[in-house]
């Protein structure tokens, strides 16, 4: 009987532990998004003062940019909270569909985008606000002597690209394509943070990531551009989502983005202009 | 080719020395906890003393004393254990596991399983060689286990209580066996039993908290026992103290006369030894006879064969239901417990 | 309720049996969900395609050799640890217990960190021409790492059940330790070992961060089914579906036909031992 009743105990706990642990999971993007806003449109007047919260869906590449945008953003506007979550575009699109509470979507490129614009999940239509092309990255030393995209393919060199299905790595093959030269990469990671990573520890001889990220990786790496570059463009689209609570927020925030201290916080940081 | 062992374990209370001949069967008898199982822990290599030293002829199983290191391990020994339980193998055939010694000496897995049948037939065990021990009755399965030990052609049998546990009908054909299987073997076995003392151990060793108390051959042990767990092994009273010509005096004041050994001299340690069926139960001091009338709180009656046995503290007395019922007898009455002089035998101790 | 005749006294209250469910309702449902989203008319094709049969074969392929392994380091730690006591012995058990609460992803990093070509003995290695990263061999490290305390801790239970009483006749009966070992330690506890081994084939098979960090993922040299199904959720949600599905049936089929529950070498006598 004893024994029966530590088993029971022990089933509740965890129950209560999973509970909880689902309560917490829930608990960080989405809940700052759908806190519903009742003041959104009260009062017309002409200087309207945005308030309320929203969440922003934004691929990872942008994290460093968004941030700065974000809390520029809630400076300038008292009141107002923006909430941040990064991953892979994809993952979020997944995220989207089925019933994420975002309220504006950033993808790494217009694949992605489009799944949910043909999915009728976008609020009017999306606005290009920044472009991003490959750059070779590779550790400080530069142990393979690397100086071209064409390096990339000499015997020994263990170079990492991301996988075809990601954007980065789709830019990777476009660019293999055009140069013709065909890469023998030792891994195909499924994000270009993995690439980088391999790079910074030094597992890789080179890796291919876009500008933005060696830029932002400061030392830890050296970038290495390329002409052939431009032959793989990838184009980041931003949209309302159409199940945003504050469409009113959303929309200034994209204006944010897209206006003049968008463009310059994104120039810095190495993206370029659509 | 001795065997000679000297060993102590501070930890356990236990010291003992002890020598054993060639073809030498010993019984170890005493309380539980007295150290038996130790010693053979200790002679099998399984347990390691704080000093002592032990040989089988020129072999040194171990030397711990304060200079010399040497401790062989316990396969190359040459002493098969054999316990209570038979703890045959149970993922081999019975037949593997008496193999099991000869395959370990090196020997081809055919000769190996030859040496097994042979000793399984020595043991009348062949008809079970190809049974797993689970199919076994403990008779069974000790039997084997028996074959097993031999088969392994140790230079020194250990046999802990082998016969414990078994009913009453697997023991005697064990105890027949071993009597058969151990003649001109070196053995020493481990027993409460003192029908096994009689029919398999040519000496016997008393031990008790961790020292041997008496040793001896086994008639002489148990037909004139000096210890009083010989003695109640062997179903007698004995009463320990000093000698004088009036008898054997207690330390508390208890005299006891009897028939006094030649041996023996006044002011020695001496033993008065008496069997219970010499003592006679009266509720009243007897006034013709004073000697040997001592007067006992009774602790307990038992039925014993198709007497009556009252026991009073350490003493106990046969007497029939008959007189049992006359005198009324309860535990906790004061009676008084009469013994002939002739009945008692007195000698050292 | 009706019990079947034969059937002993269980001294399980009812409600646990409600509750039993609620619990096995909750493993289930997840697996239910995702068949129900399978598409079963591509479903052949999807998991015949060559990344799939290659990764699939190179999943088993390294989970085979990754369980092999664990039970080449994992009988002689589980041996130490139940057998033999040894000062700090307490602190080696949570060390090799320690993959079981570590993330896998740090399991990865930990792993590079020792192996990787700047690591503590990558870089000896490296110099002597043997390269760790990105090879094969490195899933097959990565996985050994997290499943190795699968074998362990089952062996050791096991070991300490068993006892070493039979040890003890053996070596009475003039077997020398490595003949005790073979013929009368490993034979007595093969049930434990065994389930112990596929409980570590199973975890080598899902097992994902610690690969994907320390080895990478390249079709046919890194690329196991699980890494297959994380990148083929980028762009065909239907085909990480229908690969998950396999995976599952994999597994199932591995430890539903291999693993029992692991029972005493011996039979104890009496009823109630």
């Amino acid at each position: 009987m004893r024994t029966a009743r530590k088993h029971i105990l022990a089933l509740l706990a965890a129950g209560a532990l999973a509970a909880g642990l689902a309560g917490c999971a829930a608990g960080t993007p989405g809940a700052a998004g759908t806190a519903s806003n009742s003041n959104s449109s009260a009062g017309a007047s002409e200087t309207r003062t945005l308030s309320g919260a929203i969440t922003v869906y934004a691929a990872a590449s942008l994290k460093s940019t968004f941030t700065k945008l974000a809390s520029d953003f809630e400076a300038k506007n008292p009141g107002t909270k923006i909430t941040l979550n990064f991953a892979g575009s994809s993952d979020l699109v997944t995220q989207i569909t089925q019933g994420a509470p975002a309220d504006v979507f950033a993808s790494a490129d217009t694949k992605n985008m489009a799944k949910l614009t043909d999915a009728e999940l976008i609020d009017g239509a999306p606005a290009n606000f920044a472009t991003n092309v490959l750059e070779i990255a590779v550790p400080p030393s530069n142990p393979a002597s690397i100086s071209s995209f064409a390096d990339l393919a000499k015997p020994g060199v263990k170079v990492v690209v991301c996988a075809p299905q990601v954007p980065c790595g789709a830019a990777a093959e476009t660019v293999e394509k055009a140069t013709g030269t065909t890469l023998a990469p030792v891994s195909e990671e499924s994000s270009v943070t993995d690439v980088l990573g391999k790079v910074t520890s030094g597992e890789a001889d080179a890796g291919l990531v876009y500008v933005t990220d060696v830029k932002n990786a400061g030392d830890k790496v050296e970038g290495i551009p390329f002409a052939e570059s431009d032959q793989a463009v990838n184009t980041y689209p931003i949209a309302t989502v159409g199940t945003s609570k504050n469409k009113e927020l959303a929309a200034a925030f994209i204006a944010a983005v897209t206006g003049s201290e968008g463009k310059t916080v994104l120039s810095d940081a190495g993206f370029g202009t659509p | 080719m001795t065997f000679q062992l000297d060993a102590t374990l501070a930890a356990r209370g236990f010291e003992v020395s002890l020598s054993l001949g060639p073809a030498e069967t010993i019984a170890i008898l005493g309380p539980n906890g007295a150290g038996k199982s130790t010693l053979l822990s200790i002679i099998s290599g399984l347990l390691r003393p704080d000093a002592g030293k032990a040989t089988i002829g020129e072999k040194v199983l171990f030397d711990l004393s304060a200079d010399t290191n040497i401790w062989r391990a316990p396969h190359t020994r040459g002493t098969a254990l054999l316990a209570q339980e038979a703890l045959l193998f149970p993922h081999l055939s019975a037949l593997d596991n008496v193999a099991f010694g000869p395959r370990s000496a090196g020997a081809s897995s055919a000769a190996a399983r030859e040496t097994a049948m042979h000793w399984l037939s020595e043991v009348d065990a062949d008809s079970l060689a190809s049974r797993r021990p689970g199919q076994l009755s403990g008779g069974q399965a000790q039997r084997v286990a028996v074959a097993r030990a031999l088969a392994a052609d140790p230079d020194l049998l250990l046999l802990d209580e082998p016969m414990a546990a078994l009913d009453i009908h697997a023991a005697p054909l064990l105890r027949r066996l071993l009597k058969r299987v151990l003649a001109g073997r070196r053995a020493i076995i481990i027993t409460h039993d003192i029908l096994d003392a009689l029919m398999l151990a040519d000496r016997v060793i008393v031990l008790e908290d961790g020292r041997i108390t008496e040793q001896g051959p086994t008639r002489e042990v148990l037909e004139k026992p000096r210890s009083r767990f010989a003695a109640g092994l062997a179903g007698l009273n004995l009463v320990a103290g000093t000698v004088s010509d009036a008898g054997v005096t207690t330390a508390q004041g208890m005299v006891v006369a009897g028939h006094q050994d030649e041996s023996v001299e006044p002011g020695q340690d001496g033993v008065a030894v008496f069997p219970p069926s010499a003592v006679s139960v009266f509720l009243t001091e007897e006034h013709g006879s004073p000697r040997n009338s001592f007067r006992v709180i009774i602790t307990d009656l038992e039925p014993h064969g198709d007497q009556i046995r009252v026991r009073a503290g350490r003493l106990s007395a046969d007497i029939t239901p008959a007189a049992s019922a006359d005198l009324g007898l309860v535990p906790g009455m004061s009676v008084y417990f009469v013994i002939k002089a002739a009945a008692i035998a007195i000698y050292p101790a | 309720m009706h019990r079947r005749s034969g059937t002993g006294y269980t001294g399980i209250p009812a409600w646990i049996y409600a509750i039993a469910a609620a619990g096995a309702l909750f493993v289930l449902l997840p697996l239910v969900a995702m068949v129900a989203r399978v598409n079963w008319s591509e479903f052949i094709p999807l998991i015949t395609s060559e990344s799939s049969l290659t990764a699939l074969g190179l999943s088993l392929r390294t989970s085979a050799a990754s369980t092999a392994s664990c039970i080449v380091l994992g009988v002689p730690l589980a041996l130490i640890l139940a057998r033999s006591p040894f000062p700090g012995q307490r602190l080696l058990r949570a060390f090799v217990l320690l993959p079981l609460v570590l993330p896998p992803v740090v399991g990865g990093i930990a792993l590079l960190y020792t192996f990787g070509r700047q690591g503590l003995l990558g870089k000896s290695l490296e110099l002597a021409g043997i390269q760790i990263a990105f090879s094969t061999t490195a899933v097959v490290l990565a996985q050994t790492y997290v499943a190795l305390p699968f074998l362990v801790v089952s062996l050791e239970g096991a070991l300490r059940t068993a006892g070493n009483k039979y040890e003890a006749v053996a070596a009475t009966l003039g077997a020398r330790p490595g003949t005790v070992l073979r013929r009368v330690t490993i034979p007595l506890v093969l049930p434990g070992l065994a389930s112990g081994a596929v409980l570590s084939f199973a975890r080598s098979l899902g097992e994902f961060g610690a690969t994907l960090t320390f080895a990478g993922s390249l079709q046919g040299v890194t690329r196991t089914l699980p890494l297959e199904i994380y990148l083929q959720r980028e762009t065909d949600a239907d085909a990480a579906v229908a690969l998950s599905l396999l995976l599952v049936a994999v597994a199932v089929a591995v430890v539903g036909l291999s693993y029992r529950r692991p029972r005493l070498g011996v039979a104890p006598e009496g009823a109630l031992r």
